[in-house]
């Protein structure tokens, strides 16, 4: 064990609070993700290596080799002081990583650098209405005629297919094949004819998420990543990304600081929320589960780079307790507010935007999305503890 | 001993739910909710059953019930997340005025042509936008998320736990609404400028009273509104099919809906209890209530939350509008004192505290 912070490290620690000095005032709304100010902030991290720090500069990224200390300590700066750390959606921490791990050097070429800049958004076309804790029986199918796959069939929940430009997807290419083997991992743009895309509004008020309806949609057979029937394979990889990514322990970090702001500054009956002894044993608990859900990640971090340490459990547990951590926080805030707790959208005493009551339901679906709770205690039982899965049942009639 | 509803309880509570199941279904509070329509219809037909005169004496036009009736009222509205002002005007606005001997406008309220609507905010916590000023008999300041947006008249509770009348169109006086999680039972701020106010009683034992009778009527709603989420998650996980069974069928599943029932059938006892109490156990009502409410608020978040994950993506869209019942047990859980503070105050009744 040896995480001592060296002087070069102190000398690191300053050049990122100089920069987040230099320019805070340049950042965006998080909500706006095609804005140029959006875009201009995602390079001005780029630039800095505050993003795509490791992805090779060939392929746009800023191309550092890893050190967790320093990925620690922009985590830690830009928390502390609530900055945006740019963008994050599906494309940047799904398809990124697997194109790097999977794509071949034509498809890094291609996609790589426009969509860590923001320039191309993706959209997720996993699930389908029968298909969901159950991806892998997803009857989407493509079917290659010529040099084109034609695709045909529906998803459901697609995060932001309303706004992608382009889509990674799992089709069905082997009907003949395994469940498991007879899916395939496709990319394509949104504007293909015979896509079309119908808005689903979630509990949260947004229209986030859609039901995406394929009709002979025509796609270049050069389009997939692996090879055909690999395509649950090339998902599991991502799914494992997407697990890590939902709910970061920074951004956690930060929407604590946040709570500790609301309880600094409210008061009930004038004493201050902070002075609440009940309130602060919340907030302390909460802060402990996130300190040790960061060092967590921390040892997968490092794992990373020194493979010789056994991960497997710490890294299966990430998703399931991430996400009830970020809806405890956010629950909390809501706590804390009392009646004021109850304001949403245009209320003009509403706190912080409303952020509080959003990400308190949005939390509740990522603990569903991404495979549900249930799902992750399955595979930390079953695959993270060797224990025998359920019987399986013939199929009910 | 029994401890359970009476024929005639039995009698009310189906003929409450079937006007509900038949008048406002789903659709309709929807169309509430999203400000296509309001709710005075659905409290004229809430009127015609009787129920705003639930708790008024016969002599002001009223059946002479008990809280418990109330109670079990409370729970079918909250089980069809009714829009009404039934908390407001049928409960805690006459139980001040009996209290407070002022039996004018009683009759009105029976009928349903009176809406009174509560601004209690001040007096349980007051938060750093609002705060309300007395001078001879007028009002001055401003009163947040006031229930009843839609009210005739307002009973405000100073931080002195006062109650002070006022006319929603008075002079003087501005109403905003106030967008909340739950648009089921829209809220307002009241804005008052030397508001004319009449002064209904300044023995905060008043105020107390109501105040108690209002968070046991929300406990109730609370009850209601999550055993319909159980009841939803239950048929939902018998007919939904992943990995070839029905997903009732694995354990997972089957244990959260066990746990929420495990936690929410004590809760029936428990409100039902703290509307015999209110009215029959005067030496042990306040401390019930606050129980009651703080109770129900934990075992609703739960259920709220563990009801939903049961639906999986689907307990998430607007689609099958499960959000409904999670917003206002949220809404519930906030209003008239959030449980940390109710259970201070419950420690406090017996003395653990100063
Ligand atoms: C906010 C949000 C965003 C999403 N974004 C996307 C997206 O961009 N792209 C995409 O493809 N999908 C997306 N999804 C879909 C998501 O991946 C699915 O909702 C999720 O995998 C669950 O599937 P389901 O909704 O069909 O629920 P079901 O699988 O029907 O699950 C219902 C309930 O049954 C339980 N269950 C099912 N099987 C088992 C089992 N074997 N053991 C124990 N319990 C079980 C579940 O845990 C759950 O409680 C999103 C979902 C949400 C909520
Ligand atoms: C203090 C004490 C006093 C007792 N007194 C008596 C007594 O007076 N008379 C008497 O006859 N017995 C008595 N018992 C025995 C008691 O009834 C059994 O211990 C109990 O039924 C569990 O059986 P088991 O110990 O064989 O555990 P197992 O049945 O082997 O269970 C082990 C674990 O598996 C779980 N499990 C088993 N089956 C399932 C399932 N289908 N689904 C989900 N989980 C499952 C259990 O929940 C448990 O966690 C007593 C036990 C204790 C601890």
């Amino acid at each position: 064990m040896d995480l001592s912070f060296g002087s070069e490290y102190e000398v690191f620690r300053e050049e990122v609070r100089d920069f987040i000095h230099q320019h805070k005032d340049k950042q965006p709304n998080p909500a706006e993700m095609r804005s140029e100010k959006t875009l201009a902030w995602q390079k001005l991290l780029i630039d800095h290596g505050y993003h795509s720090r490791t992805i090779p500069k060939k392929y746009g990224g800023y191309g550092a080799e890893p050190d967790i200390i320093k990925s620690r300590i922009i985590a830690e700066e830009f928390s502390a002081e609530q900055i945006n750390t740019g963008l994050s959606g599906q494309g940047i921490s799904m398809l990124t990583p697997v194109l790097l791990e999977m794509g071949n050097e034509e498809q890094k070429q291609q996609f790589i650098k426009p969509t860590i800049h923001g320039e191309l958004l993706w959209c997720q076309g996993y699930s389908e209405p029968g298909a969901g804790s159950d991806l892998a029986s997803l009857t989407t199918k493509a079917e290659l005629d010529g040099d084109e796959w034609v695709i045909n069939g529906q998803k459901i929940w697609t995060s932001t297919a309303h706004i992608a430009d382009w889509i990674f997807c799992l089709v069905r290419t082997e009907p003949d094949a395994p469940k498991h083997q007879g899916i395939s991992f496709l990319l394509f743009r949104m504007d293909t004819p015979g896509i079309e895309i119908r808005p689903l509004i979630d509990m949260t008020g947004k229209r986030n998420f859609n039901e995406v309806f394929f009709t002979d949609v025509r796609v270049p057979k050069d389009q997939i990543v692996g090879k055909r029937g690999q395509g649950w394979l090339v998902a599991n990889a991502i799914l494992g990304h997407e697990r890590g990514s939902l709910a970061p322990p920074d951004v956690a970090d930060a929407r604590l600081n946040g709570v500790v702001d609301l309880m600094r500054t409210e008061t009930i009956g004038g004493e201050k929320l902070m002075d609440n002894p009940v309130y602060r044993d919340r907030l302390m608990q909460l802060q402990g589960r996130a300190m040790a859900l960061r060092l967590n990640d921390m040892r997968l971090l490092s794992a990373r780079i020194n493979k010789n340490q056994d991960v497997k459990l710490a890294a299966m547990i990430v998703k399931l307790m991430g996400t009830e951590l970020r809806h405890e926080i956010e629950g909390l805030a809501i706590d804390v507010m009392g009646e004021i707790g109850l304001s949403y959208e245009d209320n003009p005493y509403v706190r912080d935007k409303g952020s509080w009551q959003f990400q308190y339901m949005f939390y509740l679906g990522l603990i569903i999305g991404g495979g549900t709770s249930q799902i992750q205690k399955n595979i930390i039982s079953e695959r993270g503890l060797d224990m025998p899965k359920e019987p399986k049942v013939a199929k009910s009639s | 001993m029994e401890f359970g509803l009476s024929q005639e309880q039995i009698l009310l509570q189906d003929s409450v739910n079937k006007f509900l199941g038949d008048q406002v279904p789903l659709a309709k509070v929807r169309q509430i909710a999203t400000g296509e329509d309001n709710d005075s219809a659905v409290w004229k037909g809430l009127a015609e059953l009787g129920i705003p005169s639930l708790l008024i004496p016969e002599a002001q036009g009223g059946v002479d019930l008990g809280t418990v009736d109330a109670v079990i009222v409370a729970e079918c509205l909250g089980y069809h997340v009714t829009p009404s002002a039934f908390i407001s005007s049928a409960v805690m606005a006459p139980v001040a005025l009996m209290a407070a001997g002022k039996d004018d406008t009683l009759a009105a309220i029976a009928d349903g042509n009176h809406r009174v609507g509560i601004a209690f905010g001040e007096a349980i916590g007051a938060r750093r936008d609002a705060g309300i000023l007395v001078d001879g008999t007028t009002l001055s300041g401003k009163c947040l998320f006031v229930l009843d947006a839609n009210a005739d008249a307002y009973l405000i509770a100073t931080p002195e736990k006062s109650l002070y009348r006022v006319r929603a169109d008075a002079k003087g006086l501005e109403r905003n609404i106030l967008t909340t999680i739950d648009k089921t039972r829209p809220n307002c701020e009241l804005i008052l400028d030397k508001v004319e106010g009449e002064l209904i009683s300044d023995d905060p034992e008043v105020y107390l009273q109501t105040l108690d009778a209002g968070r046991i009527i929300l406990a109730a709603d609370t009850l209601g509104a999550a055993q319909s989420m159980l009841d939803q998650a239950v048929a939902y996980a018998k007919q939904r099919e992943q990995f070839n069974r029905v997903i009732a069928s694995f354990q997972a599943v089957k244990h959260m809906c066990a746990e929420m029932a495990a936690n929410l059938e004590p809760c029936r006892s428990m409100v039902w209890f703290a509307g015999h109490a209110f009215d029959e156990l005067p030496d042990k009502k306040r401390l019930i209530a606050c129980h009651t409410k703080a109770h129900l608020s934990e075992v609703g978040k739960f259920i709220a939350k563990t009801a939903t994950e049961v639906h999986g993506g689907m307990g998430f869209t607007d689609l099958v509008g499960l959000h409904y019942w999670f917003k206002r047990i949220g809404a519930n859980r906030q209003l008239l004192g959030t449980p940390e503070l109710v259970r201070d105050e419950a420690a406090r009744i017996q003395g653990f505290a100063a």
